[in-house]
């Protein structure tokens, strides 16, 4: 899993470097990237002022918050789990690279990992099973730098669907972790 | 076994000031129940009681399983004592025993309740009761006598006059949902709403003296135990500690609370000391142990655990030290409890790819599957053993179901709209 993560970190940074950062950017953090971007930094000027300038997004380039481009791995908000279990499937490395990314140049951010459960077994044994999920993505983040105090973990079991049918596509979408900034 | 998928509540709708109720309706029934005949009581000094205690007291008895109540429109005579009755009439309708009584009006809301059980055969009564009760307490007067009855004829109590715990869910037009605990007459009757929230509520258990209702909430964003008192709508939080704060179990003496917490990192029983507000660890295990509860002698706890790999029930004694598995049968069992004699533990097994309610005898390990449906969870027995109510869904929608210990009757306790769910069965009356 190591491997997956390292290799997927070179692309993840690459893409990120491609994000330029220019509102509401109160860190060093994210101004060190934004410098190495696309040169929207400038906008920057001293202290990160609140009034920054939004610029229209051209393309590939994005020079808003970096949580808010579309076009980013940050913007997967959601992270889909198999039954009964609580690794993380590795298509969702690069995403949950991109989550820790962010939150290592943005220490003052925070995350709350919410995790879920499909409604089959019982409610307080899905409670433990939403946290583990949670879990998961957590230590993951830390593997690649942020701090603990970063990450919220809440676990809601089966008590929060986002899909109300019993089918297996709806239970698919209700074994989740959520990263909620 | 016969099939008789009885509407028994359709006189309900003449009450239907009260919101929310749930109708039960019994889906099979047991051939050899008890032949019985509930004649409407009399009235005496005039303004019609605003209850039919006969049609109560028919509807307990005929929900039991136990007794085949006989229609009143069967019914060749409406005697209200004993003197009145022919018992060769009721012999001819094949009725065992007989239930008569009378209401007298005393002042003004207040009533004097007479009732006699017969024995048709040996036309002799078996027992008599003078009650005093007033309008509002009518039907929790009929709930008593059906326990009169079902305690003489049977050998054990009736469950009747105790309550039932249930989470509600409903979805608002906005898309925010609507949470509610709630409790209710075991006849579904009286529901009354004592927390409601938009974050989920969970776990409700009762305390052993009836008074109390532990229970999970998300309010705040975070899970905490509280326990609030049923009648003073007072409560007390009892954990909030980061991560998991769940799975609440009173003690049988009622000073203790068994719960799961994630504070160390991953689920683990814990019990809390009311009076001392001291935890003590129980469980050590990195994987999910949850879902405690009390041996009714107070010396051991059951709770679910995956440390072997799938969720499976285990034993550990209420000092700690190490677990026991205690079910072998199939690949995911969870959520136990006791039966009130600590003979019998039922849990939700997974039964085919269904989510179904077992029973396992402790002495002899033998397991029966005892619903039917596809997703069943929170099995509760009534406190005098003879039934075990769960949640289950009726499509979408979550509903209460009950059956009986050996599996023989099923009844399902639904909502009018919206999801009801994890039922808990209140104790006994002190």
């Amino acid at each position: 899993m190591k491997k997956v993560l390292s290799l997927s970190a070179t692309i993840t940074l690459s893409l990120l470097l491609m994000i330029g950062c220019s509102s509401t950017p109160t860190t060093e953090g994210g101004a060190e990237v934004s410098e190495q971007s696309t040169g929207a930094g400038s906008e920057m000027g001293a202290e990160g002022s609140e009034a920054s300038t939004s610029a229209a997004s051209q393309g590939e380039e994005w020079y808003g918050d970096p949580l808010e481009n579309p076009n980013s791995l940050l913007a997967t908000r959601v992270i889909y789990f198999d039954y009964d279990q609580s690794v993380v499937r590795s298509d969702y490395l690069e995403v949950i690279q991109a989550h820790a990314d962010y939150l290592a140049a943005n220490p003052q951010a925070v995350v709350r990992l919410e995790g879920h459960a499909d409604e089959r077994g019982t409610r307080e044994y899905n409670l433990g099973l939403g946290e583990n999920r949670a879990n998961s993505v957590r230590s993951l983040m830390m593997a690649q730098g942020v701090a603990d105090n970063q990450m919220v973990v809440v676990s809601y079991g089966e008590e929060r669907p986002s899909a109300f049918d019993n089918t297996d596509e709806a239970m698919a979408l209700n074994r989740r972790v959520e990263l909620v900034y | 076994m016969k099939k008789i998928v009885l509407m028994l509540l359709v006189f309900l709708a003449c009450h239907s000031v009260v919101k929310a109720e749930l109708t039960i309706e019994i889906t099979e029934g047991v051939e050899g129940a008890l032949p019985i005949a509930v004649v409407p009581f009399g009235m005496q000094g005039g303004g019609l009681p605003a209850v039919d205690l006969a049609e109560v007291i028919n509807a307990d008895l005929q929900r039991s399983g136990r007794f085949k109540t006989i229609p009143r429109a069967d019914m060749l005579s409406r005697p209200t004592s004993d003197r009145e009755v022919e018992f060769k009439d009721w012999r001819a309708l094949g009725v065992e025993n007989l239930v008569v009584g009378q209401v007298e009006s005393t002042g003004a809301g207040t009533y004097q309740v007479q009732f006699q059980l017969l024995d048709v055969y040996r036309g002799q009564q078996l027992t008599g009761y003078s009650i005093p009760t007033t309008a509002s307490n009518l039907r929790s007067t009929a709930h008593r006598i059906a326990d009169i009855i079902y305690e003489n004829l049977l050998g054990i109590p009736g469950a009747f006059s105790t309550r039932v715990a249930y989470i509600t869910s409903t979805r608002l037009a906005d898309g925010k949902s609507r949470i509610g605990l709630n409790v209710a007459d075991a006849d579904g009757h009286n529901p009354e709403t004592i927390v409601t929230s938009s974050e989920p509520l969970m776990s409700p258990a009762w305390s052993p003296d009836g008074m109390k209702i532990a229970y999970v909430s998300f309010e705040g964003g975070q899970s905490a135990v509280y326990v609030q008192g049923v009648y003073t709508g007072k409560r007390q939080k009892v954990t909030s500690f980061k991560g998991i704060n769940g799975a609440p179990s009173w003690s049988p003496d009622g000073r203790k609370l068994a719960l799961t917490l994630s504070k160390g990192g991953n689920p683990d029983i814990y019990i809390y000391d009311m009076r001392s507000r001291k935890l003590q660890q129980i469980t050590r295990h990195y994987s999910i142990d949850t879902e405690p509860a009390w041996s009714p002698d107070g010396k051991s706890l059951v709770f679910t655990s995956d440390r072997g790999g799938r969720p499976q029930i285990y034993r550990v004694s209420a000092f700690g030290g190490k677990a026991q598995r205690v079910t072998f049968e199939n690949s995911y069992n969870a959520r136990a409890s006791f039966s009130p004699d600590g003979k019998l533990l039922t849990f939700v097994t997974q039964d085919e790819g269904n989510y179904r309610i077992a029973v396992q005898d402790l002495k002899t390990g033998v397991m029966q599957v005892l619903s039917q449906g596809r997703l069943d969870e929170s099995p509760s027995f009534a406190p005098n053993g003879s039934m075990i109510i769960y949640g289950a869904k009726a499509g979408r929608r979550g509903v209460l179901a009950a059956v009986s210990t050996d599996g023989r009757v099923r009844q399902r306790l639904a909502l009018q709209e919206g999801d009801v769910r994890e039922p808990d069965w209140s104790p006994f009356k002190k």
